[in-house]
């Protein structure tokens, strides 16, 4: 491994690891929003303790979201300096705009809301979580702006220093790719956070704790899941299109087709298909599929890996074009069966609501906790497939990856910081679990039992 | 415009080690003023409900660096690279620490996070205090603004003394704060750390400024910001002494924001001083985003930076109550 591998390395390990986090508390911050803004309109008890129960899993999540956030803000500098000099007259703008318009928004309004309970009016105190659901909605605007652009340059200009220089905000911010991969990430967080509030809810309904209670936020969590996730597979699908214009590499890998076809079948699954093999075994080919999922016509032609290859040798001179083509096959495969298998879960479980037999059927209420860590790994994969498919572009057709990282740091320095990391996020892995396990399997306590805990205030969080 | 995104980031990092200073220096403190468990978790709720967008500012320190002046923050983090690895670990436990110090109810686990709180609450200032203190002291930076230098070349004694000078000041920041915010025998421990810090921070404060004046300074005579850092040290000791919390918190405030001014003021034009040539030095001229870019980081700037302070100080006004044992 050289250092680009190993700062790439880094940089993919910390990245995933922060996006565990994120999706799930954008989507819980939403979720909580709901709950607690029903409970101000209807005044029913149980709302309450449900903002409660799912608002510590909420806080929870952020610390490690928020930390491990930090690390994102340094890390372009550590390794990723000669990159970082190239695109921050573009690349920064949004960063610094997600730090001033929606962090503080999110952060400083957690803070309120957690001991705001008994200082501010219930409507100010209502607001209080929009602000934190509204902050973290839009810090994803930002950030995948930022990213969008890597994945299609707009509105810039190479200046005399050969650095990427700012033209258009608004190109920026209007970017196609960013268009349709915010709306993605958006309904994946939606998706991320009600599975795990399904998750959480059976369980209890399994476990016959409150079962009034948590059949609320099981039919909550079905009410997002189920058309975040139908919509999200259709918008995920027409984002495929979007990026496979703008970069056809990754949409040819996805699909390991080596050379131009018209019209193009999808195959099921595959067998061998690495690197290099051009002639890997497909199983189950579905035709014209391909064609119709990457460019929404049923003759649509798709270029091929050697046909685009060879473009890009014209182009940007000789060199292998081609991404990893088993993990863009794979990532791809993962995130759209996986979406499949979680709709087909969350509409048994619709309909079971609405027969009014969720609580009884306890083969379901099994097969729902386990459905809950589905969009996490389909997260990952969502995010293999777009990153790993602008390779070798670390800004398509601007620089490669190679060119991007930091001349000064040496290998022993990159990889002494990643084991560092490594242990530090494992630590927090086990520790963020065990604290999410034993707050999620919390019975919940009747508002006029709460014994009064922290010293003089009453907050339902204690430090 | 590259003057305004100067200010800007220096505004940003003072913001930062005014706000965060107070946090840094009450996790550090809260097991000696706490003592027992109620104690320490009354200490910690003062700042509970704030570290988090405090912190944010250094998060808006750093995108704005990377925004405005790219040069400054790619040679900066990178050359920097072992003591950011150190920083963002310190930052880590310290901000899970607060959230999950009180979440178990197991003597082990609590003195477990107390630990990490109170070193990373040490650590943290040290290291943005050495950080600061390289940029101008300067680095061994080549023509191509690429750092060339080893671990060494990144404590010289004056950052060392800097970082230390932020340690100490950050404490006495934190204990005149508890000094205003809790009661009872935490409240008596509180005074009596504010004694104990002020004439050491307020030495350690003098040292600072005139060594980056010797640094980095211009002319003999101190300016007025330097000025400003070293009244501001010695009025914090005097109403320490007094035992007037409020205008003490005050005058610690002013000395913290001045010794980041003092630093970063004496150091504009420049950014990074390189050890090697001055004429390698980075400059908020050479390391500096299009005026395009500038421009409507402006406006973003000149929109929400009013927002942020109108709603952070609301939340500080809502929380104002000093917390009752009762």
């Amino acid at each position: 491994m050289d250092n680009v591998d190993l700062a790439r390395f880094q940089f993919g390990m910390t990245t995933i690891y922060h996006f565990l986090f994120v999706p799930l508390t954008i989507g819980l911050g939403f979720l909580t929003a709901v709950l607690q803004t029903s409970w101000h309109r209807k005044g029913r008890p149980e709302d309450l303790r449900l903002t409660k129960f799912f608002g510590t899993l909420l806080v929870i999540n952020v610390a490690v979201g928020v930390v491990t956030g930090l690390v994102q803000e340094f890390q372009f500098g550590m390794n990723w300096s000669a990159y970082s000099r190239f695109v921050g007259d573009v690349f920064g703008a949004p960063l610094a705009m997600e730090g001033l318009a929606a962090f503080f928004l999110e952060s400083v309004f957690l803070g309120l809301w957690l001991f705001g309970w008994n200082r501010l009016s219930p409507r100010l105190h209502l607001a209080t979580i929009w602000a934190v659901a509204a902050g973290g909605v839009l810090s994803a605007a930002f950030i995948m702006a930022a990213n969008s652009w890597m994945q299609r340059p707009v509105g810039y200009t190479i200046n005399a220093q050969g650095r990427a220089q700012m033209t258009s905000i608004w190109a920026v911010m209007t970017n196609t790719v960013f268009l349709w991969a915010y709306v993605h990430v958006i309904l994946a967080s939606l998706i991320t956070a009600s599975a795990v509030m399904l998750g959480v809810s059976v369980w209890h309904l399994r476990k016959r704790n409150s079962p009034e209670v948590f059949n609320r936020s099981a039919r909550l969590a079905l009410i997002v899941l189920i058309p975040s996730t139908l919509v999200n597979l259709l918008v995920g699908s027409e984002l495929g299109v979007v990026e496979g214009t703008y970069q056809p590499m990754k949409i040819a890998a996805a699909e390991a087709q080596w050379n131009t076809c018209q019209p193009c079948s999808f195959s099921l699954f595959q067998i061998g298909g690495g690197t290099r093999d051009e002639t890997p075994t497909k199983v189950i080919q579905i035709p014209h599929l391909l064609s119709l999922l990457a460019t929404n016509s049923w003759n649509g032609k798709v270029l091929g890996l050697n046909q685009v290859n060879a473009q890009y040798q014209q182009q940007y001179g000789p060199g292998d074009y081609v991404p990893n083509v088993f993990i863009q096959y794979w990532s791809m495969r993962v995130m759209a069966y996986g979406g499949a298998l979680v709709l087909l879960i969350a509409l048994i479980g619709g309909l079971l609501y609405w027969r009014g037999s969720l609580g009884r059927t306890r083969w379901f209420l099994h097969l729902a906790v386990w459905m809950a860590p589905l969009p996490f790994i389909m997260n990952i994969a969502g995010w293999m497939l777009t990153e790993n498919g602008r390779q070798p572009w670390i800004v398509q057709g601007l620089q490669k990856t190679g060119d991007g990282v930091s001349a000064s740091v040496g290998a022993a320095t990159i990889v002494t910081s990643i084991i560092i990391f490594g242990v530090l996020y494992g630590a927090l892995a086990i520790v963020d679990t065990v604290l999410m396990t034993h707050y999620a399997r919390k019975q919940l306590v009747r508002e006029d039992e709460r014994p009064e805990e922290s010293p003089g205030e009453l907050e339902f969080i204690s430090y | 415009m590259v003057t305004f995104w100067f200010i800007a980031i220096t505004v940003l990092w003072t913001g930062f080690m005014l706000l965060e200073g107070f946090d840094f220096g009450v996790g550090a403190l809260h097991g000696i003023v706490g003592r027992d468990e109620v104690g320490q978790r009354e200490v910690m709720h003062t700042i509970a409900p704030v570290w988090d967008g405090n912190e944010v500012w250094l998060v808006v320190a750093i995108a704005g660096m990377f925004a405005a002046f790219p040069g400054w923050y790619a040679t900066g983090i990178s050359a920097l690279y072992p003591l950011v690895v150190l920083l963002l670990i310190a930052l880590i436990l310290r901000g899970v620490g607060i959230e999950f110090r009180n979440r178990r109810d197991s003597a082990r686990w609590r003195r477990g996070w107390s630990t990490a709180l109170i070193l990373s609450s040490l650590l943290a200032p040290l290291l943005v205090g050495i950080m600061l203190a390289d940029f101008a002291h300067g680095l061994p930076i080549d023509a191509n603004q690429e750092f060339v230098g080893n671990f060494g070349d990144l404590l010289p004694g004056y950052s060392v003394v800097t970082g230390i000078a932020f340690v100490a000041i950050t404490l006495l920041h934190g204990a005149v704060f508890l000094s205003l915010k809790v009661h009872g025998e935490p409240h008596e421990r509180a005074m009596l750390a504010t004694r104990v810090l002020a004439p050491v921070a307020v030495a350690l404060v003098f040292a600072m400024v005139i060594w980056t004046h010797v640094v980095i300074g211009h002319g003999a005579l101190l300016n007025l910001i330097e000025l400003i850092a070293l009244v501001a040290a010695l009025g914090a000791l005097f109403l320490v002494l007094r035992g007037a919390w409020g205008w003490a918190f005050v005058a610690t405030a002013t000395t913290i924001a001045s010794m980041v001014v003092t630093i970063l003021g004496d150091l504009y034009p420049n950014v990074i001083i390189s050890t090697l040539n001055p004429a390698n030095n980075l400059t908020v001229h050479n390391t500096s985003s299009g005026p395009y870019s500038l421009k409507v980081m402006t406006i973003v700037v000149a929109i929400f930076l009013p927002v942020v302070l109108a709603y952070q100080a609301w939340t500080y006004y809502v929380l104002r109550r000093r917390l009752t044992q009762a």
